[in-house]
Formats: C-alpha cells, structure tokens, sequence
C-alpha cells in the first residue's frame, strides 16, 4: 500500500513538473500577450496542483498536509485574481488582442 | 524524485526568467513575475520536502501572500499611474 502511494505521489510529482515546464514554453513561444497569459495559466492551475497532490500524497496527515492545502488554496484564489487584473490593466493601456483575420494573408480565395 | 521535480521547476524558472527579459511590453513582465512567484512557492514547498526540512512551508505561504499583494500593487500602478487616490476623485493620469 505504501509503494502505491509512493508511485502515485511520483506520479504527480512528475506530471506536475512538466505541466510548469509546458505553461512556461508556452508563455515563452505564444504569439501576443493574451495568449501568453493564456499559457501560464497552465502552470498555476495544473503544474501546481500536481505538484500539491504529489506532496501531500508523501506527507500523510500531519500538520504539513494542512500548510500545503493552505499553500494550494492561496495559489487558486490569488492566481484568478492576479490574472484578472493583469488583463484588466493591459486592456486600459490599449494592448489590444492580436486577432485571427490579422495572422492570416488573405490569399485565400 | 524529489530531485527530479525540483530539477523541472528550475527549468519552468529558467523559461520564466527568459521571458521576464525579453518581454516586449511591460504586462508581459508583470506575467512573467507572477508565473515565477507561483513557480518559486512551488520549489520551496518541494526543497522542504528534498531536504527534509518541513519549515520551508512556512516561508512558501509567506512567499505567496507577497507574491499576490506585489502582483496587485504593481498592476495599479500601471494601471492608474499612481498606487492611491490623491483627492482627485479616481482620475486616470494619462501617461
């Protein structure tokens, strides 16, 4: 039961690192800002997640399960928040989508 | 494996920090701080575990709460150009 929990929690741990590696690609490789920020919402939802779970898979009940679901909690309250605001502010300034009809050449017939 | 999620944390960080660099405006950096706040608070809660030291969870919270109040602060002020309402009844300064 114990080597369960271990390869479940290895699992995670692993998943959740290559979800914040893949949120990170693609906020580095993303065309204009709305989809970079589209992208590192990856890494603050899954990546972060993952990684929670696999940590509190390892630690059993204990007082340190407690602290990270309070770490997961504040990571999925303030990151919805975070980027709210971000887009809100980008907005104001007139940083305006990059759209479909722009991208494509219009050779199509 | 801890050693292994740490290792792909840092490389997440690495990407991060890229973009913090190159980001063409400055909402783009703002981004980039907070993927790498999240990404930060992440690597310490699985140092704590790596190196069996379950204080580190400790400052990951206290790293996320200021991650959160930075973020928000900084947004406002590029957003309004100043961090409070001087009187002026919510004016947009036009930078």
């Amino acid at each position: 039961m114990s080597a369960l929990i271990d390869l479940a929690s290895w699992a995670c741990l692993v998943a959740g690192g290559i979800f914040c590696v893949i949120g990170t690609i693609g906020m580095l490789r993303m065309p204009d800002f709305y989809t970079r920020m589209h992208a590192a919402s990856v890494t603050d939802t899954l990546g972060a997640g993952l990684v929670l779970l696999g940590l509190v898979l390892q630690a059993g009940i204990t007082l340190v399960t407690v602290k990270l679901l309070i770490i997961g909690m504040l990571i999925l309250f303030t990151s919805p928040a975070a980027t709210h605001a971000l887009a809100r502010a980008a907005l104001t300034r007139g940083i305006r989508p990059l759209l479909a009809e722009e991208r494509r050449p219009p050779s199509k017939p | 494996m801890f050693a292994a999620a740490a290792a792909a944390l840092l490389v997440a960080l690495a990407l991060a920090l890229t973009r913090a660099c190159f980001g063409p405006s400055v909402f783009d950096r703002a981004l980039a701080a907070n993927t790498v706040g999240t990404l930060a608070v992440l690597l310490l809660a699985v140092i704590g575990f790596l190196t069996n030291r379950p204080e580190f969870l400790d400052l990951a919270i206290v790293y996320g709460l200021l991650n959160i109040v930075g973020t928000i602060a900084v947004l406002k002020y590029f957003q309004y150009g100043s961090l409070g309402d001087s009187g002026g009844g919510g004016e947009r300064k036009a930078l």
